[in-house]
């Protein structure tokens, strides 16, 4: 249902539940957003660009910054050096002797970590001053699978992990061991789930201020929370917490988790504006984003699992690799623990045994992104359900019943110690089964396969958590570790409302939107409680750490805002509407507890015609204080902190409540695998939620819309890819696929609502459950549709191919010999030719002449001879967005003057690195034309590698045919023709 | 297009430029390099246009340059001189009044954050005034250029039919 938010008719069930339009849209709508890039600054605000490692694993031996300082507009460089003497390690969240800084020092450990700051007057001088910046690394080994992290002998990225590992725990609940030695069947499933990001289409920014009087730091970021983050960075900066004013702007893009990762980046601006003596801005660009920002962990997965002949479930054991990248950055290793209450989904097993081991490679630290730690189990488990049915032959659907948590169970405390809060599994899925109609798929099935056709169906059930308990992560400390730090347990959210002088409506939250319609929500829940319409009710969510009700758990994750913090807004209000009661009553002769809040008037249902206008009524605390009723000391303005009592520590037994809420999801999907392609459609998905009560419809179907296409990304497209070398090779959008309109459907959404006991307006989580189920129901039923056992996401068709296909034959005998680079450089090669007005002897001559040189090749300067044979230059090349400046170095050797010779040759700059060499072949034509030929091959790392293939060839085919075109020009004299001018012109122009 | 043949531009110097900015005159001066979306955010203040990747796919950046859709990110400032540009700013009928495909939107929930749709808007306003009667497919085809993290497209689809619906059958709008 829509409604006029206008209009303003409410249901007799108030205004919660009803689908209003949302008060964000108008500004959003006409391009008056107000986005931390749209902000006013101060005057004089510096601008910073970020150098990064194009290394994956090197010693940083020297950096020079003297050519960079010296260059206009240039007002600070910050180095690993100046960082290490303003600032303290970041916390790590293991007990382990290892420093996490947010920029490189001495050692870059991936490909992206932030090596130095230019602070310039504009951006653009910014990036200018970073192409002066020269570093020289020292290249180490690097090892990028969680696996070989773990073998002898790896690369080791912190002494203070040995063997790469940051904490290696076991987890014994029930009797694991005597189920597995009982039980008749032990099915298991391996699995080695990808890295991906939800990559929010707004990126980072960071506008820092430091005042020397004050010692103090003021800094805007569009960071999301949790603020227990607050602490880390105050601690980095060697200030108290009352000396870091942290605000958010009032709209953020997208975030899905991922703008917790910004904080390293808050302390290297805030020590740039230091440095600079000014405030300095940061905004991030996407190619940074994807190699530098954050990143959900990828996880190597061994699941068993003890079976009775009916496929019930006795025991699971898990041994868990989590690869948390080159850091280990706050909070992490949390995406290991956030789910370790509900380590058995939505059924109800009591023995377990878990081992959870946490590795350190040479890619992109993690953090929090939309399912954290969801993805990573349920894939295992529902895979191993269907394995569990393929194995005994029965139907998955009937493994699935056998298992759930029975209706009758709830509040069902799990064997690792999670109190699943309410639900009813088998008839949610019933509805699902009858509403979806899986009896016409099942006949789709049936009925593709007999034509031929590869058609499957998949299943899913989770448990969705929400509210996450700010102790769950201490579960990786060992009982007697969290003895000794104190505990630590709860999810503080406050809400503050506010009454002002005309008697008008204010809420505040620190809940810190990132795009869900916050405002829109609280102000039906407050509406409801003061009798108000929505659009009296005056919204504020951004945070400022000096100013307002904050605590740890402040900000917008674990899908806490329904079921904690608009619950922490209705307890406020229902606070302030009963000391208005109160004041009402004396003026109606009437019991408070009895009076009616409706349509902006209080009065007692006996005696409607004698109301008081609600606004009068609160306007009274400021203008006649002295005639409130004793026992009501202000009634201007209250504030609420709310923490749900069931969030205990983790007890001795490792047993913990890791999230307040539980939601059930099932799907099911058919789908269909093209049998020469490969590629995959979704025929029709089901996903069924009961999410608690539904505050906002509209919103809880953009969440799982949402939600979906997320998950359908991780499911067919979505992987950052690292070389064996350690080289990105998704550094752009063109590599990086995100899902778009044409790939993703309409999913089939249907509810069943079991209200949670245990938040105030019985609301539950519902925005990460699709990114949980979703991936492993698609896997599935293409398991199912091809018969796989064995099945890695992304579901790209070049995985599938072996499948449908066979092995692929090893490619014909090319006559270009392979190209000489090591494993993962991005390797071309080409061959062309080019016919110039020159003899080859004029032409020899002009390219063994430096000054000539710089002429024609593109982009050169500052050509310098250093032997008959070997040149060095400058020069400075675009690559799609990749634009730089690289030190090349040439030499020529073969020379079989004037018919040949071979150019070999290396780039090394910011951007990337790179080698390789080719033969050119001058042959005469006539009196006075050369036909020259030409074959390269080379291969480049570094960020420029992690551009693809398809720019990269397509720019050096570009590069060398400008190269030549030059070289003709120079040679014969000529200005090349009007038509070639014409189409440069053109192509500027497109 | 009534445009001059550009001159020959000083890379270190910067250069006026001139054109319509959703009907009104608009201008600064801007160095070669400059992209147009730095131009209109930083130096004429139209913020409304927004930046997501800077290399031409997520399609954030879309405005319309004398009537087509085009990404500012690929656009340098330079280049729109003397042009008819028209952003998100100049969609709405008045300053309380969206337009029929903005007030669409809201009805269906066609955004979240809010980030990436001006670009859409841009996109799909040129749609519906080329091809009004165009379907599902088309307006899927036409938002492929799009990236949004937010809303998983359903809602946006609907919003877009939703307003074609509307513009085809003004009154009922």
């Amino acid at each position: 249902m829509t409604l006029d938010v206008h209009a303003q008719t409410v249901g007799e069930g108030g205004w919660v539940g009803i689908s209003i339009p949302r008060v964000e849209d108008a500004a959003l709508l006409a391009g008056r957003g107000r986005f931390i890039d749209d902000l006013g600054m101060p005057p004089g605000t510096l601008h910073a660009a970020i150098l990064r490692s194009p290394h994956a694993h090197a010693t940083i031996e020297s950096i020079r910054t003297d050519a960079a300082r010296a260059m206009p507009g240039v007002a600070a460089i910050l180095t690993g050096t100046e960082l290490r003497a303003l600032t303290t390690s970041l916390v790590v969240g293991v007990k382990a002797p290892v420093e996490c800084w947010p920029m490189a020092i001495d050692r870059v450990r991936y490909v992206g970590e932030p090596v130095a700051v230019a602070v310039a007057t504009d951006r653009y001088l910014a990036e200018d001053a970073l192409g002066a910046i020269e570093v020289s690394y020292a290249p180490l080994p690097a090892v990028v699978a969680p696996l070989d992290a773990l073998r002898d002998g790896a690369p080791l990225l912190h002494e203070g992990f040995p063997g790469n590992i940051a904490s290696d725990r076991s987890f014994s609940y029930g009797d694991p061991d005597g189920a597995f030695a009982s039980a008749p069947h032990r099915i298991g499933v391996d699995v080695d789930y990808p890295r991906n990001a939800c990559t929010p289409i707004e990126t980072y920014g960071v506008v820092a201020e430091y005042d020397p009087a004050l010692d103090a730091y003021d800094v805007l970021a569009n960071f999301q929370g949790p603020f227990s983050i607050h602490a880390v960075i105050a601690r980095a900066l060697r200030v108290p917490g009352n000396r870091l004013r942290l605000r958010t702007p009032p709209d953020s893009g997208g975030s899905f988790g991922v703008k917790q990762g910004i904080f390293p980046y808050i302390v290297l601006i805030a020590v740039a504006a230091r440095l600079a003596g000014r405030p300095v801005k940061w905004i991030e660009d996407r190619m940074e984003h994807l190699a530098g920002a954050v990143s959900a962990t990828n996880r190597v997965t061994r699941l068993q699992a003890a079976v009775a002949e009916d496929g019930r479930i006795l025991a699971l054991d898990w041994d868990q690799i989590e690869d948390c990248g080159a850091h280990l950055r706050a909070p992490e290793p949390a995406t290991l623990y956030r789910m370790h209450g509900n380590m058995t989904g939505a059924y109800a097993i009591r023995n377990l045994h878990i081992r959870n081991r946490v590795v350190v490679t040479n890619k992109l630290p993690t953090g929090l992104n939309r399912g954290f730690g969801g993805p990573q189990i349920y894939f295992p488990l529902e895979r191993l359900i269907s394995r569990i049915a393929a194995t005994l032959g029965l139907d998955p659907l009937a493994v699935v019943r056998r298992n759930l948590v029975p209706a009758d169970a709830f509040p069902y405390r799990t064997a690792t110690g999670a109190l699943l809060d309410s639900g009813d599994y088998r008839a949610a899925l019933d509805v699902a089964l009858r509403d979806g109609d899986h009896e016409s798929l099942l006949a789709r099935r049936a009925a593709a396969r007999v034509e031929g056709r590869l058609y499957g169906i998949g299943y899913a059930a989770v448990v969705e958590p929400s509210v996450s308990n700010m102790g769950y992560i201490t579960t990786v400390l060992t009982a007697a570790e969290r003895r000794r730090a104190g505990p630590k347990n709860g999810a503080q959210a406050t809400a503050t409302i506010t009454l002002d002088p005309v008697g008008s409506v204010s809420v505040h939250v620190a809940s810190v939107p990132q795009g869900q319609g916050h405002r829109t929500v609280l102000s039906q829940v407050v509406a409801d409680v003061f009798g108000l319409r929505p659009s009296d009710i005056r919204v504020v969510t951004e945070l400022d750490t000096a100013k307002d009700a904050w605590s740890i758990a402040s900000g917008n994750y674990a899908s806490r805002f329904a079921p904690a913090v608009a619950g922490a807004a209705q307890i406020a209000a229902t606070r302030l509407r009963e000391r208005l009661a109160r004041i009402a009553a004396a003026q109606l002769n009437a019991r408070a507890d009895e009076l009616v809040f409706s349509a902006g008037k209080v009065f007692s249902p006996g005696n409607p015609g004698n109301a008081i206008p609600f606004t009068r009524l609160a306007a009274t605390g400021h203008w006649a204080p002295a005639t409130l009723p004793e026992e009501v000391e202000q009634s201007l303005r209250e504030t609420v902190f709310w923490t749900p009592p069931q969030l205990d520590a983790p007890n001795d037994a490792d047993e913990v409540n890791s999230s307040l809420c539980h939601g059930f999801i099932f799907d099911f999907c058919g789908v269909e695998v093209d049998r020469d392609t490969g590629e995959i459609r979704l025929d029709r998905y089901v996903t069924m939620h009961d999410c608690g009560r539904i505050l906002h419809p509209g919103m809880v179907a953009g969440q799982i819309t949402g939600g979906f296409a997320h998950a359908l990304g991780a499911a067919l497209l979505e992987e950052q890819s690292y070389a064996p070398d350690g080289s990105l090779l998704t550094g752009t959008l063109a590599d990086y696929l995100i899902p778009t309109a044409r790939e993703v459907p309409e999913p089939v959404i249907l509810h069943y609502e079991t209200p949670s006991p245990f938040t105030p307006l019985g609301a539950k989580g519902v925005g990460e459950g699709n990114t949980m189920s979703t991936p492993v129901c698609i896997a599935n039923a293409v398991a199912d549709a091809l018969g796989l056992a064995d099945i890695r996401l992304p579901l790209l068709p070049s995985r599938l191919s072996e499948a449908l296909h066979g092995a692929e034959p090893q490619p014909p005998h090319h006559e270009a010999r392979p190209p000489q680079a090591t494993q993962g450089e991005r390797t071309l090669f080409g061959r062309g030719r080019a016919s110039v007005d020159a003899t080859p002897e004029q032409l020899w001559a002009m390219l063994l002449d430096p000054a000539l040189l710089a002429r024609v090749v593109p982009g050169a300067d500052n050509v310098r001879r250093e032997s008959d044979t070997r040149f060095r230059a400058e020069v400075t090349l675009g690559i799609g967005p990749v634009r730089g400046r690289y030190r090349a170095e040439i030499a020529l050797s073969d020379l079989d003057p004037p018919r040949a010779v071979t150019l070999s040759g290396s780039v090394d700059g910011a951007l990337g690195f790179g080698r390789g060499r080719g033969r050119l072949r001058l042959v005469p034509v006539g009196q006075a034309r050369t036909e020259l030929t030409y074959d390269y091959e080379a291969a480049v790392g570094g960020k420029i590698a992690s551009i693809g293939g398809r720019l990269l060839d397509g720019a050096a085919r570009v590069v060398i045919g400008q190269f030549f075109e030059s070289l003709a020009v120079q040679a014969s004299g000529r200005r090349p023709s009007l038509w070639r001018r014409l189409l440069r012109l053109f192509r500027r122009r497109a | 297009m009534s445009r001059q043949a550009p001159a020959v531009l000083d890379a270190g110097q910067r250069h006026p430029v001139r054109f319509t900015l959703n009907g009104r005159k608009a201008g600064g001066e801007a160095e070669p390099r400059m992209l147009l979306h730095d131009f209109l955010r930083h130096v004429l203040g139209a913020t409304g246009t927004h930046v997501g990747c800077e290399h031409g796919i997520c399609g954030a950046c879309t405005v319309q340059i004398d009537g087509a859709p085009a990404r500012a990110c690929l656009t340098l400032a330079v280049q729109a001189d003397g042009a008819e540009i028209r952003t998100v700013e100049g969609l709405a009928l008045a300053p309380d009044r969206l337009s029929a495909l903005q007030e669409a939107f809201r009805a269906h929930h066609g955004l979240q954050c809010g980030f990436c749709t001006p670009g859409i808007l841009m996109s799909l306003d040129a749609l519906l005034r080329e091809r009004p009667d165009c379907g599902e497919a088309e307006i899927r085809e036409t938002l492929s250029g799009h990236l949004c993290r937010c809303t998983g497209y359903t809602p946006i689809v609907k919003a877009a039919l939703a307003a074609a619906e509307a513009l085809r059958v003004p009154h009922h709008a």
